[in-house]
């Protein structure tokens, strides 16, 4: 692959190594407690078990992207990268979307199963949770891209246009 | 161009035959279509009702009516979404796997199709695993968030949505499948032909 199509896709998993550690590290960085009523809230990232995924996730995509940074292009493993980047871009997704459904739930609450939002309690926890989920959102949408650029490589678009 | 024949590595990678491979595929997308089909149905008719006793006046007892719907949680109204879009775009597929041959797409479809099945496989993806998050906090509860579980109470609810969970990951799974063949299969046909200014000769 020439060095003009090396370029991009070497920024573009830079920016996804970036986007997951950040993901990662923000997440794991995030606990708040509160005093309500002799009831002692704390609030961490270990509580829920979909925040552990989300976690767990980036954790293995940011590992991912540091091995394919040093990989060398135009080797053999072409179709398995294509597979690999995927099942990371779906892995990612599938843990943004968990978050975004149980963090939905602890901002408004569930009236009808009788659940009270938590934010109100613990504002510092929702905020870098936020941040977790919006580091979390650039990373999947990088993964996309990356695989869309993939893709634009093989497929060789201009060829279709003529 | 130097770098187009370059490409042309590994272009024998597939051991099985091409007609081989595209019934193998019809197979997997008829299976995958009757499996978010089945996931979306069995969610949007999914509903139970529960009538319990809150205080007793005299000999009358007090009932109030309480009602598990898939619409009172925002993550079960996008899998029902997400799978619906999904069957359809199985079934979309399916057509044009019959009729396929008798349409000339000109190379459009071959883009268009490795495209939107990756767009349907996130989106199922986004669906299926919110609501199974979702799902085991209704089951399990949150005791640091004080949030009572509710299946043991909505115990059919519960139970029809983990299995329309269990659909939709099977039919996700098989997605994935059919995706990662098209986009292969993407590599391997553009990497067999070899492009002669504006006509398009296939060469094996």
């Amino acid at each position: 692959m020439s060095l003009s199509k090396r370029i991009p896709i070497f920024l573009l998993r830079l920016l996804a190594l970036g986007a997951t550690v950040s993901a990662t590290l923000v997440m794991i960085t995030s606990h708040d407690s509160a005093q309500l009523f002799n009831m002692k809230f704390e609030a961490k990232y270990t509580n829920s078990p979909t925040f552990k995924y989300f976690v767990l996730m980036n954790a293995i995509a940011s590992g991912y992207s540091l091995i394919l940074l040093f990989l060398p292009s135009k080797s053999s493993y072409g179709h398995l990268i294509l597979i690999l980047d995927l099942v990371m871009a779906l892995l990612l997704d599938s843990s943004i979307s968990a978050c975004l459904a149980i963090g939905q739930v602890g901002k408004n609450g569930n009236s009808h199963a009788g659940w009270l939002p938590i934010c109100g309690q613990v504002p510092k926890f929702c905020d870098h949770v936020t941040g977790a989920l919006v580091a979390g959102f650039v990373a999947a949408i990088v993964y996309f891209l990356i695989l869309l650029y993939s893709l634009h490589n093989i497929m060789n678009l201009f060829f279709l246009k003529t | 161009m130097a770098s187009e024949a370059g490409e042309k590595q590994e272009s024998g990678r597939g051991k099985v035959t091409g007609s081989k491979l595209d019934l193998a595929l019809v197979l997997l997308r008829l299976l995958a279509f009757f499996a978010t089909l089945s996931a979306t149905v069995v969610m949007a008719l999914n509903k139970q009702t529960k009538t319990i006793v809150v205080a007793t006046i005299g000999t009358v007892p007090i009932t109030t009516t309480l009602t598990a719907k898939f619409q009172h949680t925002p993550a079960f109204v996008f899998f029902v979404i997400a799978n619906g879009n999904a069957s359809l775009h199985n079934l979309l597929m399916l057509v044009v796997g019959f009729m396929g041959p008798k349409w000339n797409f000109k190379g459009l479809a071959h883009l268009a199709i490795p495209v939107l099945d990756l767009m349907n496989v996130a989106i199922v993806s986004g669906g299926a695993s919110a609501a199974v998050f979702m799902g085991q906090l209704g089951r399990d509860g949150n005791s640091h968030a004080r949030w009572n579980k509710i299946c043991d109470k909505f115990d059919s609810y519960c139970d029809r949505s983990g299995g329309a969970m269990i659909a939709s990951l099977v039919g996700l799974m098989l997605m994935t499948v059919i995706c990662s063949v098209n986009i292969i299969r993407l590599r391997n046909h553009n990497s067999n032909k070899i492009v002669l200014d504006s006509s398009v000769n296939v060469v094996p």
